[in-house]
């Protein structure tokens, strides 16, 4: 296959970055997106060039790390799939392909593809986690938890934390990131005595890391690779009305 | 941890993203109620000029004895007034956030998410145009042609002008799209929607919007082909 790539490509985080053409004819339609990229880079650094810097790291869709917008999608056209599962005859002889960075003031550039996505990890330090003793682990039959939680809740916790709902978002909003730990702690039991303030501290988190506000345009669960749904959005807005409600404090 | 909640109900509910937007699915709710009861109202122009005028006047003259001539009628536009500064506010402040929470866009823009829920900022900015138009239209009468015609005169006289009618029917598409996408996300702020929920509450918010827009368009076109005179 032939394929065009266009890249961007940013020296560092202050430099003004640009779209950089390359070209490259053998390229198997069996190879992963990534697989691609690393082609492209071995012909880079050969040429003494700058390779170009993107995350990567399990490359089996279990990391997250994997962040790029390809052709204005994020993670490319294959739904449920990142972009080190992405295959390249997904694609065809001849394409030109765009590929940039995730765009969010909450996740900077620090390097041609790569961004600091960790914005994310201080939204989980607000409030993604139940506080339990510890000791020896509580004998697991001791708190039932029905079937529909236990498969709703495991759902919503394959959330990887790629930040592609970010990326896509019009508004730069991560709530279907923040939606599916809340969702993912709020329907089971041990998550219970914290479930409001985690919502609210959560969510205040996000906005103060200047995300921006949520309209229930949907871009992310269409991109989401693990099909977190739209409706644990409303799971996080139903938590955050409650403890707005009641007036539910963290401190 | 840092003290990000606050105790005052106000500054709680406003002091944050998802705040705003239950102000905005609110006053959005007392838009949609009104907006309803104020196309089965208009509807009765198809019952002639008497008994349209007489619902005017009606309008006016309902709970007269206690809230005085035209008191219940104040108190509804206090109440909407009131709601469209919230609505607009918040629509405002979130829509400043979002431009804030991406200042570098993509090269290649893909297009994710209903045309109804992307245009909901440019298209509310329309209504509220709108809005004023139209109260200057046919409410006051300031550009109206016909202004002591009576409320039945005033709607044919302005309708008798083909780009007013279609300037009417485009903002009646407009505030169909607001609908269609804005009640659906209203429910789905205030925490009742579910996976299993979500297609039967779209197709529903669209259905409203499509009511809605027919509800009021059928007017205009009905001056324009003579059927209401
Ligand atoms: C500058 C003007 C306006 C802007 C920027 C605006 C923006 C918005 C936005 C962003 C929403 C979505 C709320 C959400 O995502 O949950 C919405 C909902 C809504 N808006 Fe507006 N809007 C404006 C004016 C109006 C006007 C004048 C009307 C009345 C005719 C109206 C009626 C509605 C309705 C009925 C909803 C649905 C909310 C619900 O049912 O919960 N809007 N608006
Ligand atoms: S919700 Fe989906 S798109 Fe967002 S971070 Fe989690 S896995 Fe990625
Ligand atoms: S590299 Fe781990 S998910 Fe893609």
């Amino acid at each position: 296959m032939r394929i065009t790539l266009r890249v961007w490509r940013q020296k560092n985080a202050d430099a003004k970055g640009k779209m950089e053409k390359y070209k490259l004819d053998d390229v198997e339609e069996d190879m992963s997106f990534l697989e691609m990229l690393d082609v492209l880079n071995e012909k880079l650094v050969l040429a003494d060039e700058d390779p170009i810097s993107f995350d990567h790291d399990c490359r089996e869709g279990i990391c997250g790390s994997c962040a790029m917008v390809i052709n204005g999608t994020p993670h490319g056209p294959q739904k449920n799939t990142t972009t080190c599962q992405l295959h390249m005859r997904h694609f065809k002889d001849g394409d030109t392909i765009d590929v940039e960075p995730w765009r969010a003031r909450a996740f900077p550039v620090i390097k041609d593809l790569v961004t600091d996505r960790s914005a994310f990890d201080q939204i989980i330090q607000a409030g993604g986690y139940v506080s339990v003793n510890t000791g020896s682990a509580p004998e697991a039959h001791a708190t039932p938890v029905d079937k529909v939680s236990a498969d709703d809740a495991f759902d919503a916790a394959t959330c990887i934390g790629c930040g592609a709902c970010v990326a896509a978002c019009p508004n730069g909003s991560s709530m279907l990131f923040t939606s599916a730990k809340v969702t993912h702690l709020g329907l089971l039991p041990q998550g219970q005595p914290e479930r409001q303030t985690r919502a609210i501290s959560m969510l205040a988190k996000q906005d103060e890391l200047d995300f921006g506000g949520c309209t229930n345009v949907g871009a992310c669960a269409e991109v989401c690779p693990k099909g977190i749904p739209l409706a644990s959005i409303s799971r996080l807005n139903h938590d955050v009305l409650g403890a707005t409600l009641t007036g539910a404090r963290a401190d | 941890m840092v003290l990000t909640q606050q105790r005052n109900i106000v500054t709680r509910t406003w002091g944050s993203s998802v705040g705003k937007k239950f102000v905005m699915a609110v006053t959005g709710v007392i838009f949609l109620l009104y907006v309803i009861a104020h196309m089965i109202g208009n509807l009765k122009i198809f019952f002639g000029r008497e008994t349209f005028d007489a619902y005017s006047e009606h309008l006016r003259t309902l709970g007269a004895d206690i809230f005085g001539y035209s008191g219940v009628l104040w108190i509804i536009r206090v109440v909407l007034i009131a709601a469209v500064v919230l609505h607009m506010v918040a629509a405002f402040s979130l829509w400043y956030k979002a431009k804030r929470a991406r200042p570098v866009g993509y090269q290649h823009k893909g297009h994710q998410g209903s045309y109804a829920a992307r245009t909901m900022r440019w298209g509310g900015v329309i209504i509220a145009l709108f809005v004023i138009w139209h109260i200057l239209d046919l409410t006051t009468g300031t550009v109206n042609p016909d202004p002591a015609g009576g409320a039945y005169g005033k709607l044919v006289a302005s309708f008798d002008r083909p780009v007013v009618a279609i300037f009417y029917i485009v903002a009646m598409v407009a505030l169909s799209f607001h609908i269609s996408h804005g009640l659906w996300s209203g429910i789905q702020t205030l925490g009742g929607n579910s996976a299993v929920k979500q297609h039967a509450l779209k197709s529903f918010s669209i259905g409203v919007g499509v009511v809605v827009a027919v509800g009021f368009a059928i007017i205009p076109v009905s001056v324009m082909i003579g059927l209401v005179r």
